[in-house]
């Protein structure tokens, strides 16, 4: 059954339900450069094959970009 | 050797350097090179999502050379700013984090009060927490007293280039620090990172200064001597200034003490 979250601020379906491991996959994203909040907790990489994302779920993916000060 | 101890950790450099606006990736690297700094700080930002053909920012920067400091550039509230160091600590696996909590839009100087409180949670969770703050010996102390392992008063707002506005607050600051004391903002040109070597600051942060310089590479040289330019005066003692002039050559023998031509 589709579901739908919030992910970095915007609404995103899935087709089925999914692991943090899964929806990286989907998205094509490396694991290693990035951080995942599930529900406003900082997942350990090591718990991302394990966390299942249920309906309405609130995730943020997050990476290093250019910055200094400000 | 005279290097730089920040909670434990050895840097030979005092030059702390960032990664945002430069004109490319290649320049950036270049200039972090030319920089001799061995810290540089980056920020925690959301993954595009639709759009993944973008570059990393981290295939420019050399892991082993460089200690990546994650910034809670643009945090708002105590609250933001410790959800955003607890992801930088993920995505960096180092449990370092400048701390910024920005009070005003306009100015981007730091929301003191937010910050004191970031700091505590902060401290409490294991992070080594190196606070962006004003040039007030007051806040610094606190934030010592709260655990921080540096302070970073700004010289100026961030971005302005206009140099170290307060320095006998910078001094001050200095003298009563038990912790390392970073300018952090404000430098525009490579006086004002020498100026505040020579006040005493243990280290210097910056950014705009070199990115947007026109030419970027050669400017993080310039930051690189003037900085360590300012630190070796500031260790040698200076001397002190005097309303008049002493002259340096010898008064006697002067042609003009023997008797005039006849």
């Amino acid at each position: 059954m589709p579901i739908t979250i919030t992910l970095n601020g915007e609404p995103f379906s899935l087709d089925h339900a999914a692991t943090i491991a899964e929806l990286l996959l989907t998205l094509q994203i490396d694991a290693r450069r990035v951080a995942v909040e599930h529900n406003f907790v900082v997942l350990k990489r090591d718990r991302y094959a394990d966390t299942a994302i249920g309906e309405g779920d609130q995730i943020e993916i997050v990476n290093f970009v250019g910055g200094g000060i400000g | 050797m005279d290097t730089l101890f920040i909670a434990g950790r050895e840097f030979t450099s005092r030059l702390l350097i960032g990664t945002g606006k430069y004109p490319s990736h290649q320049i950036m690297q270049a200039a972090h090179d030319a920089s001799g700094a061995e810290v540089v700080t980056v920020a925690v930002r959301r993954v595009n999502i639709s759009d993944r053909s973008k570059e990393s920012l981290l295939d420019y920067i050399d892991s082993r050379k460089y200690f990546l400091l994650p910034n809670t550039a643009a945090c708002y509230t105590a609250d933001e700013a410790i959800r955003t160091a607890r992801l930088g600590r993920e995505v960096g696996l180092s449990h370092w984090v400048k701390l910024e909590v920005i009070g005003d839009e306009k100015t981007l100087f730091p929301d003191n009060e937010a910050l004191l409180e970031a700091t505590r949670v902060l401290v409490k969770e294991g992070f080594v927490v190196l606070p962006y703050t004003n040039d007030d010996p007051v806040m610094c102390r606190k934030l010592e007293d709260a655990g921080a392992a540096a302070v970073m008063p700004l010289g100026a707002p961030i971005g302005s280039g206009l140099g170290i506005q307060n320095p006998n607050n910078i001094r001050i600051i200095k003298e009563q620090a038990r912790v390392p004391v970073i300018v952090d903002a404000g430098v525009g040109t490579a006086s004002d990172a020498t100026f505040a070597m020579e006040l005493g600051a243990d280290a210097v942060l910056m950014n705009t200064a070199v990115a947007l310089a026109q030419d970027p590479v050669s400017m993080a040289r310039a930051m690189r001597l003037g900085v360590e330019a300012g630190r070796l005066a500031f260790l040698s003692g200076r001397i002190p200034r005097k309303a008049y002039a002493s002259a340096s050559s010898p008064l006697e023998g002067t042609i003009a003490a023997s008797p005039a031509r006849v």
